[in-house]
């Protein structure tokens, strides 16, 4: 989990070169449940730091995925619409769903190290 | 938050607590709802569902008395059985669903948890004055629930297995004396246990020993009802929709339909006669998408013509699911409709119910 930024939303970002890859904490899935679809953004779409950019639907009920950071959409993770349990098992790898060309990297000093997220976790009890 | 007898247990399993009808119940444990949803299918779970109000009607006339307060017919209940059925208002409106037993010497009643404060006034308001009306506050409930809780069943109280769908027995269990009925909300076979408070949690681990048994919580119980297209009261059904609307005409027993009788009769028979503008129906979707509560249904040209009461995934069919009304002209099986969800239409089309075959147990 290195490299990765997280935000009070329970989103991380994880920079490679001048794009971000952004995909839900642990603790994120593990409180919303089974996946069981996940809506991802258009690729060419511009997202803004803390819009809307993907919805993800468990079992129970529909929660929005924020931008961690500012951007375009370059890439969808499009193996997530035959498996969506992929954010359960594997949320910082194979759940990831979509990369941004970040426009401000200066953005991500807002956002917490994993240590740091860690500690805002264990803080919501 | 109110707890059931079974909390310290749930948090030692590991559940996820969240507040439903005021309660702190289970949404799910560790394996999570579609685990434990497809173990309900398979083998046997166990639910906590002690938020559930139970109470007992005492005296010669209390089949009679509660007849004034629903359609079903109570007086042709024979000792023994249990039947499905509602309070109506004036309307014709749902004030609740409820299971009556007949017992000897009372009837027994099991409502919803959301609705029990509501539902014993409007009991002890009703026919308190021929009845002896008692909400039983110091019992927990259980339901096992799938192909094989007959099994288990079986192995602590031998009589269990040759009861009836629908029938009840007092039965002793691990020592406490309970009173069952062969009945449930999941589209399977099994059971619900109403047991003293003090004596649920052995109970309760008894059968989490045996090999068939697992947990499960809120979340696989809401799942396996709408597959096996029963109503939640406060989505599929309130003060807002009749029996009619909702589908439930074959609780309105044949001797109710010709006396009446009943809060909103009016209505309810001139409904049964008539037809209604609009009616219950499920929905299979045919995109990826959940459709939720709420979501309005439309025609194929975009007009307005329902909206979904209850709507989530399907785990047995592998795709989201869901029910609601729809105007009468859109309710034949069959037709294709519109789900709105996040602004898109996405495809659905009007389907029987339930979506997967109830497999209760018929002797």
């Amino acid at each position: 989990m290195a490299g990765l930024w997280f935000t009070d939303e329970h989103e991380w970002v994880r920079v490679e070169g001048d794009t971000g890859v952004v995909g839900i904490s642990d603790y994120a899935q593990k409180q919303l449940g089974d996946m069981v679809f996940v809506e991802l953004p258009a690729v060419g779409r511009k997202v803004s730091k803390g819009g809307e950019a993907a919805v993800v639907e468990s079992v129970k009920a529909a929660s929005e995925v924020y931008a961690p950071v500012s951007g375009e959409v370059v890439e969808v993770n499009g193996a997530l619409a035959g498996n969506p349990a992929a954010v359960n098992e594997d949320p910082y790898g194979d759940g990831w769903m979509f990369r941004l060309r970040l426009s401000d990297s200066g953005e991500l000093a807002g956002l917490m190290d994993r240590a740091g997220y860690e500690e805002y976790v264990k803080g919501l009890g | 938050m109110k707890t059931t007898p079974l909390d310290a247990l749930h948090r030692e399993l590991g559940a996820r607590m969240v507040p439903f009808a005021g309660y702190s119940m289970p949404v799910q444990y560790p394996a999570g709802i579609i685990a434990e949803h497809q173990h309900t299918r398979a083998a046997a779970s166990l639910f906590d569902v002690s938020h559930m109000g139970q109470g007992t009607l005492g005296g010669a006339d209390a089949a009679a008395a509660l007849e004034t307060l629903v359609p079903g017919d109570i007086v042709g209940l024979k000792p023994g059985r249990t039947r499905y059925t509602l309070f109506t208002d004036g309307n014709g409106g749902i004030l609740d669903d409820l299971m009556v037993t007949r017992t000897e010497g009372h009837l027994f009643l099991i409502v919803n948890a959301s609705r029990k404060e509501a539902d014993f006034a409007h009991l002890r308001a009703g026919v308190g004055a021929r009845c002896k009306v008692e909400e039983l506050t110091g019992r927990a409930l259980l339901a096992l629930q799938g192909p094989q809780a007959v099994a288990v069943m079986a192995r602590l109280a031998p009589g269990a297995a040759s009861m009836g769908f629908m029938s009840a027995a007092t039965l002793v269990l691990n020592g406490e004396a309970c009173f069952i009925t062969r009945s449930g909300y999941t589209g399977e076979d099994g059971f619900e246990i109403s047991v003293a408070a003090s004596g649920v949690e052995a109970l309760a681990r008894w059968f989490l020993e045996q090999p068939e048994v697992r947990p499960a919580g809120l979340g696989a119980r809401d799942s396996l009802r709408l597959e096996a297209g029963l109503c939640l009261y406060g989505n599929d059904i309130d003060t807002g929709t009749t029996p009619v609307e909702a589908g439930l005409t074959w609780v309105i027993g044949k001797r109710r339909r010709e006396e009446g009788g009943f809060p909103g009769a009016g209505t309810i028979l001139r409904q049964l006669a008539e037809g209604t503008g609009r009616r219950r129906i499920g929905l299979a979707i045919l995109d990826r998408v959940p459709a939720r509560s709420h979501a309005p249904i439309v025609a194929s040209d975009g007009q307005p013509v329902g909206e979904v009461t209850s709507g989530g995934f399907s785990p047995t069919l592998d795709r989201p699911v869901a029910m609601g009304y729809v105007k009468a002209a859109h309710a034949a099986p069959g037709t294709e409709v519109g789900v709105m969800v996040r602004d898109v239409a996405r495809r659905a089309v009007v389907t029987e119910m339930p979506f997967v075959a109830h497999r209760y147990y018929r002797g």
